[in-house]
């Protein structure tokens, strides 16, 4: 068991997984990781052949320490790293050695940044998942002198990978396909909603995030609804008509009536978007989502596919002679191969 | 069944991985009956590729694995719901009955005496009348395990009230529009307290943190002031609560 210490927390850390799917006729959301891709990339650079436990940083980031040498990837909401005094780059793999200080600061763009060991976080699970759901009052957030248990890195000498960066930081399209609610918003409430360019509000956090516009998206139907099962990727009118894209943590069953449901593959976008960032629905039907959608996993053996191994240039590397050169490299297939 | 205008049942796509049967947009008697008959029928078929069942009051919701045949599933989904929409719509046997001891009245149900009045009954008549119900958990959710039961008679067709209760306590048993919520938590609502029981519908820690099952039958059995708070006492929190399975 390896041994990760949280030396400073200066954002909102908490421990996150891909979440608890399948409690929902017991009234509890799936939660989870805010941006599910950001886990997958993790996973993806690190040969691991599913996502693993991580931290998950909202806001900042902190100052981190190992016990055995573990390999780290940093993915998520691009954030300045360094180990001791030397730059990491984001989107990519690190080994961290006994003693090190890990120094993570505030994301350049986007909310959740992620910080992987190659083991995994090894907490104690709950009904299956190691995700800390604060509505709830499952885990808590992570402060400075918190030791968490870490699976070792099954692989340490595995060389650093990177992946290009992503565009879901800055905003932008959000594809929405309709939902069961959608029939009760009149034909010029749905066309004004879908000709809006939505800021991200000053609201949002695990269980929603706000758009900000002009406009109201009302409808007449909404007293008297039965309250129903919603989930994350809703888009949600409160009763003044302002819309909300539900979150990992969003309850349930609500009594609002909901617009449509933004794709999971552009949840992350919303995740991702810093307050004011620019949001804009486009409507597809639900046959081009499905064509649009693949599972999880083979977002993920994709991923491993564009991963690349870092190179470096040996002359900025100034314990070259310490690093076992040889060992450990593979053919870059491992998630391919059982 | 008073509501004798028939149900309008419509299966509708929920994201990319799910269907939504409905059975009303408002929550109507017939509706709720439906929706867990509805429930009850399709976790018993257990259709393939279906991997989550999960019932609202007046609509179930039914998730399947990305790689289901949509086109069957709709199908079948659409037979047996007008099937059920077409009657007879009474609840179906419940496959387990819980006894909930709760404490009503005085401090432990502030509002027992004003509901009782709205139902035209003494207080006396209003609690014998909630622990002879034959009750129905409807549905769970705004938070983990938290029941909506019901269906109380015609004449607990109580409105939520004007002014909001700022805060009941975990474990109370609040009535409006025939229906009971037991809080899992502390919490504000519109809803008249009438008891309270030590039971906790949320334990994370309990082997079992969220018991109740949609559809679970539920009685309310009278017990006293003392006996909740001496029940309130026992570390599993489960305050006196008694399952039997009945099939």
């Amino acid at each position: 068991m390896t041994t990760l210490t949280i030396k400073r927390a200066d954002g909102i850390l908490t421990v996150q997984d891909m979440g608890r799917p399948g409690h929902l006729a017991q009234g509890l959301s799936r939660g989870g990781a805010m941006d599910r891709r950001a886990l997958l990339e993790a996973a993806a650079l690190l040969g691991a052949r599913a996502p693993l436990a991580a931290i998950e940083m909202a806001g900042g980031g902190g100052q981190f320490s190992f016990d055995a040498p573990t390999r780290i990837a940093l993915t998520g909401a691009p954030m300045s790293a360094t180990l001791d005094e030397e730059a990491l780059r984001w989107n990519a793999t690190h080994l961290i050695a006994p003693g090190q200080v890990l120094r993570i600061s505030g994301a350049r763009a986007g909310v959740y940044g992620y910080l992987t060991p190659a083991g995994g976080i090894a907490s104690e699970p709950w009904l299956e998942s190691r995700a800390t759901h604060l509505t709830i009052g499952i885990g808590t957030t992570l402060s400075a002198g918190d030791a968490l248990p870490c699976n070792d890195d099954p692989a340490p000498g595995r060389p650093a990978y990177g992946l290009a960066a992503d565009t879901r930081f800055e905003g932008g399209t959000i594809r929405v396909i309709d939902g069961p609610h959608t029939a009760l918003f009149d034909v010029e409430v749905l066309e004004a909603f879908y000709a809006t360019a939505f800021t991200r509000g000053p609201r949002g956090n695990r269980q929603g995030v706000q758009l900000a516009a002009e406009p109201r998206f009302t409808t007449d139907h909404a007293k008297g609804l039965a309250s129903d099962l919603i989930g994350p990727g809703d888009l949600q009118m409160t009763g003044d008509g302002v819309p909300y894209v539900l979150m990992a943590e969003c309850q349930t069953v609500g009594g609002y009536p909901r617009i449509g449901t933004v794709l999971p593959a552009d949840l992350p976008i919303v995740a991702q978007a810093a307050p004011g960032a620019i949001l804009r629905p486009r409507r597809v039907t639900l046959e081009e989502a499905l064509a649009a959608t693949r599972t999880e996993e083979a977002e993920l053996r994709d991923l491993a596919t564009r991963c690349a191994p870092l190179v470096r240039d040996p002359a900025t590397i100034h314990d070259l002679l310490s690093y076992q050169l040889v060992s450990g490299v593979t053919a870059g297939d491992d998630l391919e191969r059982d | 069944m008073t509501d004798t205008r028939p149900l309008d049942a419509e299966v509708l796509p929920v994201g990319l991985d799910g269907y939504l049967v409905r059975f009303a947009l408002t929550p109507e008697p017939a509706a709720m009956t439906a929706a867990r008959r509805f429930a009850t029928r399709i976790e018993e078929t257990a259709p393939e590729g279906v991997v989550e069942i999960a019932a609202a009051l007046v609509s179930v919701l039914v998730r399947f694995e990305a790689a289901a045949d949509r086109a069957a599933l709709l199908t079948l989904l659409q037979g047996m719901a007008r099937e059920i929409a077409s009657g007879p719509l009474e609840m179906p046997d419940p496959a387990r009955r819980w006894t909930i001891p709760v404490s009503f009245g005085d401090a432990d149900g502030p509002q027992l005496a004003q509901a009782a009045r709205a139902a035209g009954l003494s207080e006396a008549a209003a609690v014998d009348e909630i622990c002879a119900a034959d009750l129905r958990v409807l549905t769970i959710g705004f938070a983990p395990g938290q029941p909506y039961i019901g269906l109380m008679p015609e004449h607990w067709n109580l409105p939520r009230m004007s002014e909001l209760n700022p805060s009941v306590p975990a474990g109370a048993l609040v009535v409006a529009v025939r229906q009971f919520v037991l809080f899992g938590a502390e919490s504000a609502t519109g809803w008249q307290q009438v008891g309270r029981a030590a039971f906790r519908t949320f334990v994370p820690a309990r082997a079992e943190p969220m018991p109740l099952q949609g559809g679970d039958a539920i009685r309310f059995a009278k017990a006293s002031a003392d006996e909740i708070a001496r029940l309130g006492d026992v570390p599993d929190r489960m305050g006196g609560a008694k399952l039997e399975v009945l099939r």
